[in-house]
């Protein structure tokens, strides 16, 4: 037990921890619009699959890592439509179509992949970027500013989230939209317009979060690789009472643990193995129990709107 | 003054140009199986009142909110200034100058005032909020018009009269020169109604041209230049309100004529039947907004509960229905203790609701009227054999009370959502005392009933009375507290002040009581804090 706090194995771990939080911050920050504005995607797990197969596919065949990020922003975008137009326009059932947007991303990457590649490949990722001076602070520069491209976005992603969501008028209109979409109604806020842009936004950031796992984390594709990602993004987002900043402190708990995990791992600590990955789920269904603030729910979160009810 | 306040360049004080005349002609609007609006020619111009009058479900609402742009008029023109619009959305609408102040309140409890007034506006700095600049203009129209709230203040922590004051901001921020206001006053208590004529007067001294709905005669009369009548979507008439009096616009709305003085008999006191000891409940703010009450209900009377919005008595009646913990004392209803009970413990025992909140706590608004109706007693015959509903059975009988208490509904499948507030209110009071109620705890039964509705539910109160059910009436309308009860106990700061018999009660000594002076209490208020 001595050797796991150790200096080298805690700044491993914060190093680590800030690389596992990146899919989630993209998924549920992605989220956070979502649910703000009175929709919820349970489908997010199956967009980052089909985020993470095609960045992966078209980053390894043109060689450029960007075109792969772009296709996968573009692939989430397209499953947030498709989220959009059945939830708001037809206004279907949201916790049934989230889980068929999820079978549908599930079973299609999968697909893909046995026929598009012969086994598990790898590539080369997005490459750490080094900031400069800060990236020359002792122990602090190696941990804290020695990420790749994608681990940086995702926690500047956090301020503007917070930013868009709180300072500006669209902000205002989500969030008005989220509680009481009768009322921006009859403000001339047109709230199906409003509601088909969050929920493909959230698409388009679920596709980066199953990017950042396939071109600048793992660096593969692996069926059903993110082994149910996107439901804890779901989570987190209730944790962080659909805050932002909130939304950043769970995902970093949770990572931390998982961090830890791996680390007791690694190091072969003398603990059970099932119990150790068991650990940070068990820690968020703690932590989501003792913390969610229904009082912050959005009001109108899954209920499809129509004009004329009083 | 107010030559210079109107000016002579079309101008409203707030800067935006008058709307000088508008004009519905032929209006028509049809919903699923009801025809809401048959040819309705309506006008109103700057600087006037104009009351549009008419029972629940008389189709007021339907047309305000198709000059509003929220529906699209079937046939029939609107005209502002003489020029035709078409308005395909509120947006359009607020363009052209109107603002409306809806019947359920359209804000976001939680967001602030500020925000609630921004919402959906251009910002003057881009795609950052200026909300600075919009709590000034805020800060100048609420002066202006007398309109006090706190520009920072969460919309949830406002009280009623005060979240009305910041729907009104809001459509002079949009520079509304036409207002329609669709019964502002159900709501608010006496002073609050007041405060509210005041800003009217101003607004149209000043060049507004205002359409005013509601059901209460007496103040339409009081405040209205014109009165138009409407009654199932059809203009009954149109009077000046200097020519025209109560009982001539009740006998319009309802189409005969209305009593508006009941008869009594002596109360023939039973049991009691429904007793309260010691009762303290939480409110929602974590303070204590019943405390220590103690009441008692005979069988065969009715037990008026009178006192300002807001002083405990929406809690004491959740409280008594099952609907909000108890912190301390006792509850027995027939006898038994129910004080720590589910509802349904309480609804066998043979208690009834009428609940103030009639949409949120008193219906499905998704389920059909004949399914509203069996709510309670779904599990029971005729409803049920077995563990089959009986459908037969349900439209029947349902069919039966939509006759009987005169829901207005185009069938008993119809989703409750889709009815008139009164007609909801109805159906809620057909439910509850078909059921033969042995207590029966009434909570604004009237709030937002026409006349001949209410008069109508006032006879069924008397009736069951009569029959021996113990009534416990919560009202803040006195009138209705005092046609009806045979005792009276007013509530203020969640205490009892004191009971009264109630024939021989004055106005003016509830009104005092109200404000929290002692039954015998001397000229000072006197505060009642724990
Ligand atoms: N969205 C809707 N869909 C179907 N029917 C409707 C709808 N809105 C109103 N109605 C029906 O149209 C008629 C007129 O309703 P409206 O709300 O205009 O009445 P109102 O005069 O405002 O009554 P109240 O005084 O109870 O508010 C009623 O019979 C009502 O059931
Ligand atoms: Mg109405």
């Amino acid at each position: 037990m001595n050797d796991l706090f150790t200096i080298p194995v805690i700044l491993g771990i914060i190093y680590s921890g800030l690389r596992l939080a990146t899919p989630y911050l993209y998924a549920s920050i992605g989220e956070a619009f979502v649910q703000n504005s009175g929709v919820y995607n349970l489908g997010v797990d199956g967009i980052m699959l089909m985020g993470a197969f095609s960045g992966f596919y078209v980053g390894m065949k043109t060689g450029n890592l960007w075109w792969g990020l772009l296709a996968a922003m573009g692939v989430g975008l397209l499953m947030g439509l498709l989220m959009a137009v059945v939830s708001v326009t037809l206004k279907a059932e949201q916790g049934i179509s989230g889980i068929g947007l999820y079978m549908f991303g599930l079973g299609l990457s999968s697909l893909l992949f046995k026929k598009t590649m012969t086994g598990v490949e790898s590539i080369s990722g997005f490459q750490p970027v080094r900031i400069p001076l800060l990236g020359n602070i002792p122990y602090l520069g190696d941990v804290l500013f020695n990420h790749n491209l994608l681990v940086y976005g995702a926690f500047l992603l956090v301020p503007l989230a917070s930013f868009i969501l709180y300072k500006t008028p669209f902000g205002l209109m989500i969030r008005a939209v989220g509680q009481n979409p009768q009322a921006a109604d009859t403000l001339g806020i047109n709230v199906d317009r409003i509601r088909y842009i969050t929920v493909s936004l959230g698409g388009m950031l679920a596709g980066i979060a199953g990017a950042s796992l396939s071109i600048s984390l793992i660096n593969l594709f692996q069926e059903n690789m993110t082994s149910g990602m996107g439901f804890i993004a779901i989570a987190l987002v209730y944790f962080g009472s659909w805050r932002p900043w909130g939304i950043m402190g769970g995902a970093l708990l949770f990572s931390f643990v998982n961090a830890l995990q791996l680390w007791l791992q690694v190091l072969g600590v003398n603990f059970p193995y099932d119990f150790a990955v068991m650990l940070p789920y068990a820690m968020t269904i703690l932590a989501l129990a003792i913390s969610v603030r229904r009082a912050a729910m959005p009001d109108a979160l899954g209920k499809p709107f129509e004009r004329g009810e009083f | 003054m107010s030559t210079q306040v109107l000016g002579l360049d079309g101008r409203l004080p707030t800067g935006q140009m008058r709307i000088e005349e508008m004009r519905m002609i032929g209006i028509v609007k049809r919903f699923p199986g009801v025809l809401a609006n048959d040819h309705v020619d309506f006008d109103v111009r700057a600087g006037e009142i104009h009351a549009l009058l008419g029972e629940n479900g008389a189709g007021k609402t339907t047309l305000m909110r198709q000059l509003y742009g929220l529906y699209r008029p079937d046939a029939g023109k609107i005209l502002i200034n003489g020029v035709e619009q078409h308005f395909n959305s509120p947006q359009d609408a607020i363009r052209a100058g109107i603002g409306m102040i809806h019947q359920h309140f359209m804000l976001v409890p939680s967001l602030t005032v500020v925000e609630n007034v921004a919402l959906g506006l251009k910002s003057s700095r881009g795609v950052l909020l200026d909300l600075d600049r919009v709590e000034k203009r805020v800060r100048e129209l609420s002066e202006q018009y007398g309109l006090k709230v706190d520009p920072k203040a969460y919309v949830w922590q406002l009280a009623v009269g005060e979240q009305q004051r910041v729907e009104i901001l809001k459509a002079l921020y949009r520079g509304a020169a036409l207002l329609i206001l669709d019964e502002p006053t159900a709501v608010l208590t006496p002073q609050e109604v007041e405060d509210l004529f005041r800003t009217l007067r101003q607004m149209a001294r000043d060049g507004h041209a205002l359409i005013f709905i509601s059901h209460k005669l007496h103040e339409v009369l009081a405040i209205s230049d014109r009165v138009t009548v409407l009654r199932d979507g059809r203009v009954v008439g149109s009077r000046p309100t200097k020519e025209t009096n109560k009982v001539e616009l009740a006998q319009m709305m309802v189409g005969r004529p209305v009593i508006l003085q009941y008869e009594r008999s002596p109360a023939q006191l039973g049991e009691v039947q429904l007793a309260i000891e010691n009762l303290v409940v939480g409110g929602d703010r974590g303070q204590d907004a019943v405390r220590n009450v103690s009441l008692e209900v005979h069988a065969g009377e009715i037990l008026g509960l009178a006192g300002v919005s807001g002083n405990g008595q929406r809690e004491l009646a959740e409280a008594l229905a099952g609907l909000r913990p108890v912190k301390s004392g006792r509850i027995l209803l027939c006898g038994k203790d129910v004080t720590h009970e589910p509802p349904g413990a309480r609804i066998a025992l043979g208690q009834s609701y009428i609940p103030e909140e009639r949409l949120r706590d008193g219906t499905i608004k998704e389920f059909s009227v004949a399914d509203n109706l069996i709510l309670e007693d779904h599990h029971k015959p005729p409803f049920s054999r077995q563990i089959f509903l009986n459908f037969n059975a349900i439209r029947e009988v349902s069919k039966r009370l939509v006759n009987e208490y005169n829901v207005k509904t185009p069938s008993v499948d119809t989703p409750v959502k889709n009815l008139s507030g009164g007609n909801i209110q109805k159906l809620i009071l057909a439910r509850e005392l078909s059921r033969r109620p042995k207590v029966l705890i009434a909570s604004q039964p009237t709030r937002g009933v026409d006349i001949g509705a209410t008069e109508y539910i006032h006879q069924r109160l008397l009736e069951q009375r009569q029959a021996g059910t113990a009534i416990l009436l919560i009202s803040e309308d006195l009138d209705e507290i005092r046609a009806l009860s045979d005792r009276i106990a007013v509530m203020y700061e969640g205490e009892i002040v004191g009971i009264v018999d109630g024939p021989s009660a004055t106005a003016e000594q509830l009104g005092l009581m109200m404000a929290g002076v002692r039954e015998g209490g001397q000229h000072h208020l006197e505060k009642i804090r724990l």
